[in-house]
């Protein structure tokens, strides 16, 4: 049978991606360049029986789908730079209470307002970062429509086994570019949804670690009954000042995504011409496409260019981006903001090779030409 | 025979961690009663609060409960009942949290009708930082950040919870403890936004700053100002200066929120 094809808006093939993921709940609340995805799910969800409600700012939403995944639902919410900064209060409460939920985050400029029509990159270190506490993050940025759908697909899939919130990073320029989609077919793609868990409501914790490092996650209105709190908490949900149990759950939290059996679950990374490369270029998202280009162009002339191109951003590649380091003579990082993932490539590399960044925050992408100009001085 | 309370309380959360003589417990044996009184389920209801010593409410009751970020409570409950509308969600919380940083999703919540019972724990004052003055304090009244008088204007949450489209507004005081349990019921009996107002005491931090010298003076002064809307109809605006009226303030039918959206999707697959 032909598979379906169609003409789709990055931000579209985002909604229908989570659509395939089994989404069955949206809460949002409007800001360019996100808002088509709330609209292709306000018209898409009651079809299929999930709700879609738009709140009363970006706080609403994220607790609305929150409370919407304690409930049993698989949950989006969408927005950019200054609802992202709102949403930031309640990305820390889905870490601590280990609640699966998915936020698009489809990058503008800034800081502020700043140009609500142009694209950036300059979210890199909030969705790293963005939130009070320390807490782990995962965090992807697919460059193309296809990969935005197939991206947020496996961004439902993270939320889901890990229990927490997964953040999905596109600037404006691939949301709202038009590129061919096709369609998978159900079941071609995997879809993962949370654990239910295995034992009795009456031995249900719902931190219980006796399971692993991700608890098990029951539904509210099911014959589970518990309790959720952004405080610390022990095992069985209710708050603690212990220190031990405090020290293990915080250590926990983190472990479930950085140690090595769950990086190397989550970690996505795209090589290109990285065998014999001199000069590497690690782009990510929409700068990739320049970044391409450019490696192309420089392979013309002669010169061992390479690119690498993170899909998850966090966590981050270190071990892969430390071997390139090792390897080749300089790397260029270009970025769409004036230096933020730059210092996550140094911090890993270390002396080990060159560096230097390409930086655009004008509202216009980077260019090929810029790229290559960089690549040759720093060599 | 006394009534039973236990049954509804998680074993071993008590001692709870309200001060002596706070009201926020009685406004929690109401809601008890009141649960009890509509045969809730455990598992069919879930409990949600914001951030606040009322707030704390949920953690001691056995059903399913979210103790959510400051103010956010009516924002997750939402979420919680768009999802499972077949479920009864009830939401509790202080002043500061439901009408000052939560105001926002609070008269939002009023102005979707959605299906809630929201209690609200008004004891005119952020108890749980220590004393500062909240939306709800009245002008002149001395708190930790209003050393001179407290220079705001305060709400009527009860007027806020009608002007902003809520269907069942109820008022009572934690003296009148027998009124709260049939109010709270009568709210979760009613299909759509009801709101609870209960004006409470904080004799720790609001209490002993404003010459309420024991939980007994507070308790007088609840009696005091409550007067029954029956009874304010025969009364003269005189009689009526530093009153409060109690009881159902307002109560009206209107398309419930979940039940509309429901529509919608039997409109959409219909078609
Ligand atoms: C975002 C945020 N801001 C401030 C606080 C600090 N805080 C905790 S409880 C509280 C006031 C609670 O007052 P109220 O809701 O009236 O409840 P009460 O303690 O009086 O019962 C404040 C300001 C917080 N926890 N979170
Ligand atoms: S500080 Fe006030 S509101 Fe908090 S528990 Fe004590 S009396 Fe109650
Ligand atoms: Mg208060």
């Amino acid at each position: 049978m032909a598979k379906k094809i169609a003409l789709l808006q990055g931000n579209e093939a985002c909604a229908q991606g989570a659509l395939y993921a089994g989404c069955n709940f949206f809460g949002g609340y409007p800001i360019t360049p996100s808002t088509e995805i709330a609209e292709v799910m306000a018209g898409e969800l009651p079809k299929i029986g999930g709700k879609f409600i738009q709140m009363e700012d970006e706080i609403g939403a994220i607790a609305s789908i929150i409370g919407a995944s304690l409930a049993g639902s698989k949950v989006l919410t969408a927005s950019s730079g200054p609802g992202i900064s709102l949403k930031q209060e309640l990305i820390g409460y889905a870490c601590i209470a280990e609640v699966p939920c998915v936020i698009i985050n489809v990058m503008r400029g800034g800081p502020s307002t700043g140009m609500p029509t142009g694209p950036g990159q300059s979210d890199v270190m909030q969705a790293r970062w963005g939130t009070h506490g320390d807490h782990a993050a995962i965090a992807l940025c697919p460059a193309s429509c296809q990969e935005i759908f197939t991206e947020t697909v496996r961004a439902f899939n993270l939320a889901e086994k890990y229990r927490m919130p997964v953040q999905v990073l596109y600037d404006e320029i691939v949301g709202h570019m038009r590129e061919r989609i096709v369609f998978p077919e159900p079941g071609e793609l995997e879809v993962i949804d949370r654990p239910a868990p295995s034992v009795p409501p009456e031995k249900y914790k719902p931190f219980d670690t006796s399971f692993g490092d991700v608890p098990p996650l029951a539904a509210y209105g099911s014959d589970y009954r518990f309790h959720v709190t952004g405080l610390n908490k022990a095992e069985d949900g209710f708050p603690t000042t212990k220190a031990e149990l405090v020290d293990a759950e915080e250590r926990r939290q983190i472990r479930k995504v950085e140690c090595p059996e769950a990086r190397a679950d989550i970690e996505s990374n795209e090589e290109y011409l990285i065998d014999d490369a001199e000069v590497v270029v690690l782009a990510y998202g929409s700068t990739s496409r320049s970044a391409r280009y450019a490696v192309n162009e420089l392979r013309e002339q002669g010169i061992k260019a390479g690119m690498f191109r993170p899909i998850t951003l966090w966590p981050f590649p270190e071990k892969r981006v430390a071997q390139i380091g090792e390897q080749v003579k300089a790397i260029v990082v270009p970025e769409m903001n004036l230096g933020q993932m730059i210092f996550e490539v140094e911090r890993v590399v270390k002396n080990s090779c060159k560096l230097a960044g390409v930086h655009r925050v004008d509202g216009d992408p980077l260019t090929p030409s810029q790229i290559i100009d960089q690549v040759k001085e720093v060599l | 025979m006394a009534y039973d309370y236990e049954k509804s309380i998680r074993p071993g959360k008590l001692p709870h961690i309200w001060c002596p003589g706070c009201g926020h417990g009685i406004v929690m044996k109401g809601l008890i009663r009141a649960m009890d009184a509509c045969g809730l389920e455990k598992k069919n209801t879930a409990i949600v609060s914001g951030i606040g010593c009322a707030s704390r409410m949920p953690g001691y009751l056995d059903f399913n409960t979210l103790h959510t970020a400051h103010g956010r409570a009516a924002a997750f409950a939402t979420g919680i009942k768009m999802a499972k509308p077949e479920m009864t969600v009830i939401c509790c919380g202080g002043d500061g949290d439901g009408a000052a940083i939560g105001g926002n999703h609070f008269i939002h919540a009023c102005r979707r009708n959605i299906d809630m019972t929201y209690v609200l724990m008004n004891n005119y004052i952020y108890g749980m930082t220590g004393g500062q003055f909240s939306s709800s304090t009245p002008t002149g009244h001395l708190a930790s950040t209003t050393p001179y008088g407290n220079p705001d204007p305060c709400f009527d949450l009860a007027k806020l919870a009608i002007g902003a489209g809520a269907t069942f507004v109820a008022r009572t005081t934690a003296f009148h403890a027998n009124q709260i349990d049939k109010l709270i019921a009568e709210g979760i009996k009613h299909k759509g936004m009801a709101i609870i107002e209960v004006l409470d005491d904080c004799p720790t931090t609001y209490g002993r700053r404003n010459k309420f010298r024991s939980v007994v003076d507070m308790m007088k002064r609840l009696k005091e100002i409550a007067v029954p809307v029956t009874a304010a109809a025969k009364m003269t605006p005189e009689q009526l200066e530093g009153k409060t009226l109690t009881g159902v303030l307002h109560k009206e039918d209107r398309p419930e929120y979940c039940e509309n959206y429901a529509k919608i999707i039997a409109r959409v697959q219909g078609a």
